[in-house]
């Protein structure tokens, strides 16, 4: 049995893996709080900015996220030509495309992505929040900020666990797809392997890694929410 | 007599409209220190707008309101924000249905304002916090969360939040016409305690015999004007007029 290539094919696919937790955790690093401004955006009494931002959230909504990880990835470069057909050539962006990477790409396009689904799920929930809360929070005098940050999401954090818990599921599940601009994740690690190997294991070992994942994210979520389960 | 004593609440010609609607059409009281002043009136009439005006949840649209001779709106014109702020905290509202914080505890929904907004200590708070429980009979409850409580101690805790700034006058909108008859009981006494304790308070109910027994003054409103007001006993148990009778009379049987 060639076990050289079984240990090789392991340690390989436990450097997918990692790329896949850090993409993982990296996406949610940055979705999560980006999502809060697009919320508010979304609510903002300013038509055109409610209006615009609602746009944008159709748009990442309404499109597949393979598409958009391409057009974060290839977007720069495809610009720099066109500003050179165009006869344009500015420095700052062909710096931006000498330096643009397939991770960084890869970060990004998801982070956008799931800020949009997040932000929905925030607006969600601060609108889920009774009017008498802001009511009693304005009369003993608190301001607009401290009642959005000591009052309204507080009960906003409860109320968007669950929804928030399957978002993340399909996190783990989507990371998967950034080998579409060749980020070395699990997934394509394995698809590698398994042509090399004739093997099915890669793929195999790839399922079972996934499935672990999610089983850990379901638990914390679900300790999450156990955790906020002192009140209703 | 006026004139000595200190005017706590002056409305002169208040008026508001929803869209095309006006509700209220030009309401003038002012109210003492220590005076309990009773609202009453049939559902729709205009009692919470005014309350809701007095606490800035509602912008008028004319006529002049001041707190502790503070004007906070002088002929439908508001004075800048950050004054009004100040004025905010001269009155407490009091809520139907109760509005605590579902995620502080007892204790924190009574803490929580005075550390926030008047930058009190958390001990000093805690202090002033757990007298009021002590009297609202909730001391044992400081550490439950309003979701544990009956709502008669829902209010209660909801009356000790606002007593905890110590506000000039309490507003109280229909406290107990949430809570099931047998616990309105023990809502009336804390307010006539107050009362007695010579809170400034106004308060709109439909509770008849409590606003006659606690208010030393009483406004019957309809359709958003006053009218008829005066002296507990004699607007509830004399009314002049036929829709103050009309009104009363569906409560006298
Ligand atoms: N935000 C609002 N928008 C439109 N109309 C309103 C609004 N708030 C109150 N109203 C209307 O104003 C009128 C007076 O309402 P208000 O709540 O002050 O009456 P109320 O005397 O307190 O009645 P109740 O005894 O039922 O509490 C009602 O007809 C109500 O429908
Ligand atoms: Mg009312």
């Amino acid at each position: 049995m060639d076990f050289d290539k079984y240990i090789k094919m392991l340690k390989a696919m436990l450097d997918g893996s990692v790329v896949s937790l850090e993409i993982f955790f990296l996406t949610l690093l940055f979705a999560i709080p980006l999502a809060l401004p697009i919320a508010m955006g979304r609510m903002s009494k300013n038509k055109l900015l409610a209006g615009s931002t609602n746009v944008f959230l159709l748009i990442i909504r309404g499109t597949p996220l393979m598409l958009q990880l391409l057009v974060v990835y290839f977007g720069p470069g495809l610009f720099v030509i066109w500003l050179k057909n165009m006869g344009y050539e500015i420095a700052f962006f062909n710096w931006l495309n000498s330096w643009w990477k397939r991770f960084p790409a890869a970060i990004i396009a998801l982070s956008i992505n799931y800020s949009a689904y997040f932000a929905e799920i925030y607006r969600g929930g601060i609108e889920s929040i009774p009017k008498g809360q802001y009511e009693a929070a304005k009369v003993l005098g608190f301001t607009p900020v401290q009642t959005f940050f000591k009052i309204v999401l507080p009960q906003v954090v409860k109320r968007i666990v669950p929804a928030m818990g399957n978002e993340v599921i399909t996190l783990v599940k989507d990371t998967a797809l950034v080998s579409i601009i060749g980020v070395a994740e699990l997934l394509m690690v394995a698809k590698e392997r398994q042509s090399e190997l004739f093997s099915f294991t890669p793929l195999f070992i790839a399922g079972v890694f996934y499935f672990i994942m999610n089983w850990g994210v379901s638990l914390a979520f679900a300790k999450l929410e156990k955790k906020l389960s002192y009140y209703h | 007599m006026e004139n000595t004593e200190q005017e706590i609440i002056s409305i002169k010609n208040l008026r508001k409209s929803f869209g095309n609607t006006e509700i209220i059409k030009g309401i003038s009281f002012s109210v003492y220190k220590g005076e309990v002043l009773g609202i009453i009136g049939p559902s729709g009439s205009g009692k919470s707008t005014i309350l809701r005006c007095i606490s800035q949840l509602e912008t008028v649209t004319d006529g002049s309101i001041s707190i502790c001779g503070q004007p906070l709106v002088t002929d439908g014109v508001y004075v800048p924000k950050n004054q009004r702020h100040d004025i905010v905290l001269k009155s407490g509202l009091v809520f139907q249905n109760f509005n605590l914080f579902p995620h502080y505890s007892v204790l924190k929904n009574v803490t929580a304002a005075q550390i926030a907004v008047l930058k009190k200590s958390p001990e000093e708070a805690r202090q002033t916090a757990m007298e009021l429980l002590e009297r609202m009979g909730l001391a044992n409850k400081a550490d439950n969360y309003p979701c544990e409580l009956s709502g008669g101690q829902q209010q209660r805790v909801s009356i000790a939040r606002a007593l905890a700034l110590k506000p000039e006058v309490l507003l109280f909108d229909e406290p107990t016409s949430a809570l099931d008859p047998e616990l309105t009981g023990e809502i009336l006494a804390v307010i006539k305690e107050l009362a007695e304790e010579k809170m400034t308070m106004v308060v709109v109910t439909h509770e008849m015999a409590f606003a006659r027994d606690i208010s030393s003054e009483v406004i019957f409103m309809d359709g958003g004007v006053i009218i008829e007001q005066g002296n507990p006993v004699e607007v509830i148990n004399n009314p002049r007029t036929e829709r103050t009778k009309a009104f009363l009379a569906r409560f006298n049987n």
